[in-house]
């Protein structure tokens, strides 16, 4: 029981309830944005400027009757929304948010800011967020209506084919920068060309962040690629006969996987924690605010684009995504080449 | 500290539970899962074995044992969706149009 | 040692779960488990690439592929368990003898891999039964390997691929009703279109 033991405990827990809270803040976050966006006025009886709103909503929640269809699986139908929270949090788990630090001296040897150090982060990610289609296709299948059945098929066909976009354009930051460990990568940005110019890859490889935030959004099943689980086209989707805490936790599941999605790109893209002004051992401030941008970017797309038809969706993910992450990544090889970089 | 042999031992009990399910079962789709596990009861045998040489090439045979398994599976499952269309049946005992 | 037994016996009874389930859903669920056991120990087995590539691979594609497809048959159970009764296979005392067989062959396996004539092949070939230290194979490592010595397999892998792709949509494709076309004989009245089959059903995808 070091206090390097103990402090990655309390940092796991830490990292768990931070999860948690994001997800609460951003369905505030995202009604406000919502309401600007439409010049209105948003969430405000709740709690000062309606900063209680995500409370009043989970109770809410927790006070609905849970239930399940007769004629639904009910092993299948438990396990679906359990496996969709899990993978969401399993892929924060290595996901870097600062630079290791020994706590102002406290400990004796520095502390990762990581729950999980593992050098093969990259593939983890991807490989987590393989598996977070089987909560989708499992709600879909279990509980046996129509709805829920073509829009958990479809939502998981959309999820396996932006795949590939997506770990092609993280294949492309590989090349740039040579290791699979995103404390790696992200020490690799560090520094300025020119003095003021961040070395971020984000221009090293303006396409491939591109690739990567449209295919993000479409793993996340958030809009313009939420056809699955839109209102007015399949009632709610996969969830739709889901009520109370298992619901909630699909909408947990969604919105840390956007969290997700937008610290890997900070981390891949955006330099992660390092930025002017601040001492390095305070680099998860910038860290938070560049994840910040890059939620706010997903909300404002969220209702400012309509949403893509099914097939215009396929289409868009097979035959343009998917070709052009290939001559993304042939381009970034042989500039890698030709450069020696 | 696990030995070579309790990672034989293992792959062996997985490979014959594997050949069992192709054999016994009368779904056309477990049959394809069996197969399945016995490739992943291969690969545990040459991942144990490229260990014990302490060389990559275990790890590259199982790439391609990999690749190889997902495309038999897509084939697979794209004869098994051709012979549903044709009898409504999963059971592999109901294609005797060949029996004499 | 304890993980491996509880990787290891974690795999065993989801395999063994895998084959005695009726429903093909809980097998192809039950087998993503026993890959995700097998994945631990190749972990144990310090090959992490390896790990990580089952759980893309095998528990995130294939798997996907098996569960649409059992999906899309609706065959959520062994519709032939009436046939199954009457089937010569499927009364208890052939599934019994066909276990026990099963467990000679395991037991044989064993024997064979682990036996003193295996013992002998190994020590020949300057094996040794433990593993010993040894690091962690990177991933650098392998793709060098892959992309040098190996390089032509990786090429004939992806045509294998290919064809597989080609073959397999081919073969789960609609029949489509063949049109007769007779050209040049614009002044007779254009053939009946031949009895086939019925237009298929929508797509429902």
């Amino acid at each position: 029981m070091t206090p390097l033991f103990i402090a990655q405990i309390a940092l796991t827990l830490l990292v768990f309830v931070a999860l948690l809270s994001s997800a609460a803040g951003m369905v505030y976050f995202e009604r406000k944005v919502a309401a600007w966006l439409q010049q209105r006025v948003g969430p405000t009886l709740v709690g000062p400027r309606g900063l209680l709103q995500p409370l009043a909503d989970v109770i809410k929640l927790m006070f609905k009757e849970e239930l399940r269809p007769a004629a639904a699986d009910p092993w299948l139908f438990a396990l679906a929304p359990i496996i969709s929270a899990t993978a969401a949090f399993a892929a924060f788990a290595v996901v870097p948010f600062g630079q290791a630090t020994t706590l102002f001296g406290l400990l004796s040897e520095p502390l990762r800011l990581q729950v999980a150090d593992v050098n093969v982060a990259v593939l983890v990610i991807f490989a987590i967020a393989s598996m977070s289609v089987y909560g989708i296709v499992l709600a879909g299948w279990s509980s046996n209506s129509k709805y829920s059945l073509l829009g958990g098929l479809r939502s998981s066909a959309q999820m396996i084919s932006y795949e590939l976009s997506y770990g092609l354009s993280l294949a492309s930051v590989l090349v740039v920068a040579n290791s699979l460990s995103l404390t790696d990568i992200v020490n690799g940005q560090s520094g300025t060309w020119l003095g003021f110019i961040p070395r971020w890859f984000l221009f090293v490889q303006p396409i491939g962040f591109l690739i990567y935030m449209t295919a993000g959004v479409a793993e996340t099943n958030r809009a313009p690629f939420d056809f699955p689980e839109a209102e007015q086209e399949l009632v709610a989707g996969y969830h739709t006969e889901y009520s109370s805490m298992s619901f909630a936790m699909f909408f947990l599941a969604e919105y840390i996987n956007m969290v997700t999605v937008s610290a890997v790109a900070t981390d891949l893209f955006l330099g992660g924690w390092h930025g002017p002004f601040l001492p390095a051992s305070f680099g998860w401030i910038w860290f938070l605010v560049k994840v910040g941008a890059l939620l706010f970017f997903y909300v404002w797309m969220r209702w400012t684009l309509p949403r893509y038809r099914y097939d215009q969706l396929m289409d868009f993910g097979w035959k343009v995504m998917l070709p052009l992450s290939v001559v993304n990544l042939l381009v970034t090889a042989a500039g890698v080449l030709y450069f020696g970089v | 500290m696990p030995s070579l042999d309790n990672y034989l031992v293992l792959s062996a009990i997985l490979f014959s539970i594997g050949t069992a399910g192709v054999f016994l079962r009368r779904n056309l789709i477990t049959i394809l899962l069996s197969i399945e596990i016995m490739l992943n009861a291969v690969n545990l045998t040459f991942v144990a074995f490229g260990r014990s040489l302490n060389s990559a090439d275990g790890q590259i045979i199982v790439f391609f044992v990999m690749t190889v398994a997902a495309a038999e599976a897509a084939v697979g499952l794209a004869i098994v969706i051709a012979l549903f269309r044709h009898h409504e049946s999963l059971n592999p005992d109901s294609f005797t149009a060949l029996k004499w | 040692m304890t993980l491996f037994y509880i990787f290891g016996a974690l795999a065993i009874v989801a395999s063994l779960l895998v084959i005695a389930q009726r429903n093909p859903i809980y097998s192809v669920l039950f087998l993503i488990a026993s890959f995700a056991a097998l994945s631990g120990l190749y972990l144990l087995l310090d090959a992490p690439f390896v790990a990580i590539i089952q759980i893309i691979v095998y528990a995130g594609a294939i798997m996907v592929l098996f569960l649409f497809v059992v999906m899309l048959l609706n065959a959520p159970r062994e519709d032939t368990e009436h046939d199954a009764r009457m089937h010569p296979l499927m009364q208890p005392g052939p599934l019994r003898f066909g276990a026990l067989l099963a467990v000679v062959f395991a037991v044989e396996l064993v024997w064979a891999l682990t036996g003193q004539r295996a013992a002998g092949a190994l020590s020949a070939a300057g094996q040794t039964r433990s593993l010993g230290r040894g690091g962690v194979i990177s991933v650098a490592a392998i793709g060098r390997r892959l992309f040098t010595d190996y390089a032509f397999p990786f090429e004939v892998t992806s045509i294998l691929i290919l064809v597989a792709m080609v073959g397999a949509v081919l073969m789960a494709r609609h029949e489509k009703a063949p049109v007769v076309v007779h050209p040049g004989l614009d002044d007779q009245a254009p053939e009946p279109a031949p009895v086939g089959d019925p237009p298929p059903p929508p797509e429902w995808t």
